[in-house]
């Protein structure tokens, strides 16, 4: 066997198990790791969800850096993984780029559109759930000043801050909103201690609840809300139980449940085309539990279940930074 | 000179029964190179034994192994008849054994006395160290003419004054065999008298020692016994009254040599160089070149003399288009840029000026280079080493072996690379390169230091024949040697300035020696100590 | 005490490549991972198929790039370790051509990213080369201090100018006219199969990069200049020689190379201009340019094998539990082995040489 015989052998074989009926579903973590306690952390519990309910295999890797994300991919579909989700918006120029050269293999991405037929494009209606944890941070506020930090300052992001503002000033119209981005770059998802500063320097201003939208830089947000005695709200996954008695809540942002399904729907099962997860489907929602149980009334949770049951049926309308790229609020 | 100067040492109870020292066996190998191979010597108590030989001979080997910084892969050492084995420097020290080494080993900042006491404290304390070393030093002063201020900073003193250092420390050690190696390399003919009369005095207290040299005249001028090194081998060990330089240089290379330039008169003719008032400030801001006038005609060899550091190197730098400097130098009648603006090396040389420059390591080759890299070197541009965009380094290639046959380069081989020739060899090859541009000026300097007895033969040769030619040469040299045998006129520089023009058939040694060491009037007796204080004042001087 | 030639462009890469492989394995062996099946797994991922090829020669051609950047400045004996940041300003010249036009083919536009590859490289290090020249600033530090200042440049751009519609901070991606024949295509117009992979015409850049650099060095009289400065600076101007302006060339010609690494990078695959380009191996050149001697075929070879490690660690985190950091560890070791501890492998060697009784540099004649 010579070998260009052995090689093309093995391309053929690499093709033959994509066409295969029993492709394992693949998931590339994004930069900042899969215990980032936040936006990764729940794409992965989803997959081991999904194992632990299947039985199934996954293939599943981790970026290192910006400029592998092309390789990953094409090294995951040339494995032979289908479908493959791939988790944030970081990821659409290059998922753009990489689909079209493996037709036959399912795409799924997350917090970003990708216009491609072989790609799902899974969004969140976070201004939804950004406004009730916005409320309950302004019902829960005693001075009267509600804070924000993002991580990364891009229109998805200002998206979370613009429905906390509109929620926060929901519950209290004299409500005053600080907001802060840890910065322009990737690096803002992962700096827990440029979120702690811009914390203190909010609570300085009279901050008494902190909303964190900023990946890994939110554990540091989290952790300064504690030390200096405040309150905070989680993201993406349910945070409580970092700093029970300190984190109100968290806004959740169910990418578990969307990687379960994608793994669940398989090739058979996958639609293309843009697929919004938003409170109606409880694809975003506020977390209750046990360590938040004493922090928050009664009186909050009606008034969110309340705001809640109005948004679904649409009385009320929370403004979507991104359609337009600005917010009537804060 | 005599070998029965033993006089003098009343408590030496048997002084001829056993060697000083003597080595049976040695030999040392770096890899394919035998430096020393089955060397052995005897030399008595009280007697001056010398060691001559040429470059890479081994002499330097021999001494490192006697002084501990290598180890002999085989044979003995017998220290006044003990077997003794040398493992380091200190043991050495021990065993008696002082050495004074080419390039001195002191610290420029401190004091003689501190210098002298440098390793070799007793206790903590240096104030009984110090007090025993100035009154040991006194003594010795008186003894053997070693003057020298205690008190005095090394970097004020002059080369001499610091190599008497350097035998005080090894005196203070209570050394009994001294090796001397190179001792006369930087000292004025004077300087070297009077050091040979130091050794002398030690001689006579029943000292040992050992002068390594390449300069025969010294050999004949001091020592009792000398033995003769080739190639790493002890070729013979003679009785100095017994022989003749002649006969010694046949012995260093192995053939007949001549010892004296064979040339006819000169024919000098038109002007080539014209120098008026150069100034030149070297590193440091120091003025090295305090306006000097010179000219150089067609046909005629103009050697300047000097003590090294004197400015001859940054006369010739400045020529050679390595320098800048200020004042009015023309070149056949056509001024020449010295300001570095509109001229350098290459531009020089376009002009007619070849450069031997005095330190071919530094600056004459690329050592990595191969030999036919290193002969286009400064004439890369020349069209006949080049064909168009590309080099042509097969012509560069056919001009080197020409030139390899021509001027008996060996190894014969255009592809070895130059630090691994031999250091004549490799001045070949920087002669050849410059002397076959056809210059109107030829620049030398040092044409012949660490170069074989036999290379410099030939290139001494083939600078007459270049003068011969009509080509004008100026030469820099700190052999007075070869000033006087090569130089049609001889220029003395001291301090920056020209003490004053002679004819090689009218002057002395001694003349241009006092020349060398600033003072003019010669006709008078000078003692040392003046000649001395005169170069320490040169060096001290220059802040 | 030279070694023959062989010995020393071969012999000893070879060895001190055996050994940090060795240690390499011990260490992957600590983790409790079987140090044989890694290393199958790193061969075969890296020249196992032509899509490992692909990749293999993908990341070569950055090191070739870079690693020639380094050892042109190695011959005039200047420590360029600013090829990352020259690099990105490369990549900053790419992309600023590529989006410039709506370019018809890419072989028009290729010439012309080469040139602003080759022009704002060369700029990003003529002023390290400068300060080098006339005031003595060490290279070191400045080529080194201007890599953080490249890559804050390009955060600025990216945040501000080029930055895309979109979230990511990244340009808008490049016209399609030119994107660069990829291998696949290539291979595929001969009827040869080859996977999809990034492996483009750079490559072929990078190959007659290397000859052009050994052709500069051995063949022009600017390349004899700048060995002999490199070799002996008094030497060099006692031959007319002008420190400066070979200082100044030299450094402007590394950066050019180094910036030439973007056409690959930045034209051949990401197709935009992204926040890190060059991704270290600015840094990989530095060993590959000591590993290959600094001469143009070494550098190449060299590269090869880096651009193998590089894909061989990538598959290798992929399909086996050893970290990503296990991955840089065995790329560290080659650097450690090739490069500082050269001189603990020569030893030996040339005593062994001695002792076999070959005279080492008696024949020195070989391939420059």
């Amino acid at each position: 066997m010579t070998l260009m015989k052995k090689l093309l052998g093995a391309s053929a074989a690499i093709a033959l198990s994509a066409g295969a009926a029993l492709a394992e579903p693949g998931l590339i973590i994004d930069l900042g790791g899969k215990f980032d306690k936040s936006f990764n952390e729940s794409a992965y519990n989803g997959a081991q969800k999904w194992v632990e309910d299947t039985g199934g295999e996954y293939l599943e890797t981790e970026l290192q850096s910006e400029a592998q994300r092309e390789q990953t991919m094409r090294r995951m579909a040339e494995r032979g993984a289908n479908p493959i989700v791939v988790l944030g918006f970081a990821n659409a120029s290059t998922l753009e780029k990489v689909a079209p050269d493996y037709p036959e293999t399912s795409f799924a991405i997350v917090d970003m559109v990708v216009d491609q037929p072989n790609v799902q494009s899974i969004v969140f209606s976070e201004h939804e759930g950004s406004f009730l944890v916005g409320m309950m941070a302004a019902m829960a506020s005693e001075t009267g000043t509600v804070s924000f930090v993002g991580g990364m300052d891009v229109p998805l992001i200002r998206k979370f801050a613009c429905g906390y503002a509109q929620g926060a000033e929901a519950a209290n119209p004299d409500v005053k909103v600080i907001q802060n981005m840890t910065g322009t770059t990737p690096s803002a998802w992962n700096d827990p201690v440029k979120g702690a500063e811009l914390t203190k320097a909010q609570i300085a201003q009279g901050s008494d609840v902190v909303f964190a939208a900023a990946g890994g830089t939110g554990v540091g947000v989290l952790q300064a809300a504690k030390d200096e005695g405040i309150l905070s709200i989680g993201v993406d996954s349910n945070q409580n139980y970092l700093h029970p008695g300190s984190v109100l809540t968290s806004m959740t942002k169910r990418v578990d449940n969307a990687v379960y399904t994608v793994f669940e729907q398989g090739e058979e099962g996958f639609t293309p085309g843009i697929n919004v997860l938003s409170l109606e489907n409880d694809g975003v929602g506020y977390a209750m539990d046990d360590n938040n149980k004493d922090l928050v009334t009664e009186e909050m949770v009606n008034a969110l279940e309340d705001a809640k049951a109005k948004i679904v049926a649409g009385e009320i309308k929370v403004h979507d930074y991104t359609s337009d790229d600005s917010c009537p609020a804060g | 000179m005599s070998v029965d100067t033993q006089k003098g040492r009343p408590d030496a109870a048997a002084p001829a029964a056993h060697p000083a020292i003597e080595l049976k066996g040695i030999s040392k190998a770096f890899g394919p190179v035998q430096a020393n191979k089955d060397i052995a010597i005897r030399v008595m108590p009280g007697t001056i034994h010398g060691i001559i030989g040429e470059n890479g001979a081994g002499k330097s080997t021999l001494m490192s192994i006697l002084y501990g910084f290598y180890k002999a892969d085989a044979g003995e050492i017998f220290i006044a008849g003990q077997k003794t084995a040398i493992p380091d420097s200190q043991a050495a020290i021990a065993a008696g054994i002082g050495m004074v080494f080419q390039h001195f080993k002191l610290v420029e900042n401190f004091t003689v006395l501190e210098n002298v006491v440098l390793g070799a404290e007793d206790g903590a304390r240096l104030t009984p160290s110090l007090s025993k070393a100035r009154k040991l030093l006194t003594e010795l002063a008186a003894e053997y003419e070693l003057h020298v201020d205690p008190d005095a900073l090394i970097q004020d003193l002059g080369v001499g004054m610091q190599q008497r250092v350097e035998i005080l420390k090894a005196l203070y050690r209570q050394a009994d065999i001294l090796i001397l190696d190179e001792p006369t390399g930087v000292l004025t003919p004077a300087e070297a008298d009077h050091l040979f009369r130091i050794l002398e005095g030690l001689r006579r207290e029943g000292k040992t020692i050992i002068l390594i040299t390449h300069k025969l005249r010294e050999i004949m001028e001091v020592t009792d016994t000398v033995s003769v090194m080739r190639r790493g081998e002890m070729t013979a060990t003679v009785k100095t009254a017994e022989t003749s330089p002649e006969e010694l240089a046949e012995l260093m290379v192995g053939r007949k040599v001549l010892l004296q330039v064979d040339k006819a008169p000169a024919k000098p003719r038109e002007m080539v160089l014209n120098v008026e008032n150069l100034k030149v400030v070297g590193e440091k801001g120091v003025e090295r070149v305090k306006g000097i006038s010179l000219s150089v005609k067609a046909g005629e060899i103009l050697g300047i003399a000097g003590v090294a550091g004197n400015g001859q190197s940054e006369l010739l730098e400045v020529l050679g288009g390595i320098r800048n400097g200020t004042g009015r130098i023309t070149l056949n009648g056509e001024e020449i840029d010295l300001t570095g603006q509109n001229s350098d090396a290459r531009t020089r040389r376009a002009r007619g000026i070849a450069h031997v420059p005095e330190d071919r390591h530094r600056q004459g080759l690329i050592l990595d280079f191969h030999a036919w890299e290193n002969v286009g070197f400064g004439y890369h541009h020349d069209a006949k080493y080049n064909s168009g965009w590309l080099m042509d380094n097969e012509a560069l290639r056919r001009d080197t072996e020409a030139k390899i046959k021509k001027f008996d380069v060996r190894p014969p081989n255009a592809w070895q690379t130059a630090k691994n020739f031999s250091g004549g060899n490799q001045q070949k090859i920087v002669i050849a390169r410059e002397l076959e541009q056809n210059p109107d000026l030829l620049l030398v300097g040092q044409p012949t230091r660490g170069v074989d007895i036999g290379a410099i033969e030939f290139i001494h040769q083939q600078i007459v024949a270049l003068r011969d030619a009509g080509k004008a040469v100026l030469l820099v040299s700190v052999e007075l040697d070869e000033i006087m045998s090569l130089s049609d006129r001889i220029a003395v520089m001291f301090d920056g300035k020209i003490m004053g023009e002679r004819l090689p058939a009218e002057t002395s040694e001694r003349e241009l020696g006092l020349l060398m060491a600033g003072i003019t009037d010669t006709t008078r007796d000078v003692p040392v100590e003046e000649i001395e204080a005169n170069l320490a004042r040169k060096d001290g001087a220059t802040p | 005490m030279t070694l023959p030639k062989w010995a020393d462009v071969v012999l000893i890469p070879l060895i001190n490549l055996l050994l940090a492989l060795f240690v390499s394995g011990l260490v992957v062996l600590m983790i409790g991972e079987d140090p044989i099946n890694a290393m199958k797994i790193m061969v075969n991922g890296a020249v196992g198929s032509t899509y490992g090829w692909g990749y293999t020669l993908f990341y070569a051609t950055n090191f070739i790039f870079t690693g020639l950047a380094v050892a042109v400045a190695f011959h005039a004996r200047l420590f360029n370790i600013g090829g990352e940041g020259q690099a990105q300003l490369g990549a900053l010249g790419v992309a600023l051509v590529c989006l410039a036009l709506p370019w018809p083919h890419w072989t028009l536009a290729l010439p012309f990213a080469i040139l602003g590859g080759a022009v704002f490289g060369a700029a990003w290090a003529a002023i390290p080369a400068y300060l080098q020249a006339r005031r003595g600033s060490h290279i070191v530090i400045t080529t080194i201090m201007f890599n953080f200042i490249a890559s804050a440049l390009l955060v600025y751009l990216l945040v501000s100018a080029l930055k895309a519609p979109g979230m990511a901070p990244e340009s808008a991606r490049f016209p399609e006219g030119t994107f660069l024949p990829n291998a696949r295509d290539v291979f595929g117009m001969i009827g040869v199969k080859f996977a999809r992979s990034p492996l483009n015409v750079s490559f072929l850049l990078g190959l007659v990069a290397c000859f052009l650099v050994w052709l500069l060095l051995w063949r022009t009289r600017l390349g004899y200049e700048i060995r002999a400065y490199g070799h002996s600076e008094p030497a060099a101007i006692y031959a007319g020689i002008s420190p400066f302006r070979i200082t100044m060339i030299t450094m402007l010609i590394s950066g050019a190379l180094a910036g030439l690494m973007a056409v690959n990078a930045v034209q051949g695959e990401a197709q935009r201009l992204l926040q890190d380009n060059v991704l270290g191996a600015g840094f990989v050149g530095i060993a590959v340019a000591l590993m290959g001697r600094s001469h143009p075929v070494g550098v190449l070879i060299a590269a090869v094998l880096f651009g193998a490690l590089y894909q061989g660690g990538a598959e290798l985190e992929f399909e086996t539990s050893v970290p990503r950091e296990m991955v840089l560890v065995i790329q560290a070791l080659v650097i450690l082995f090739t490069g500082a501890l050269d001189n603990m492998v020569r030893g030996p060697v040339t005593g062994a040489f001695l002792r076999f009784g070959r005279r080492p540099g008696a024949t020195t004649k070989a391939a420059e």
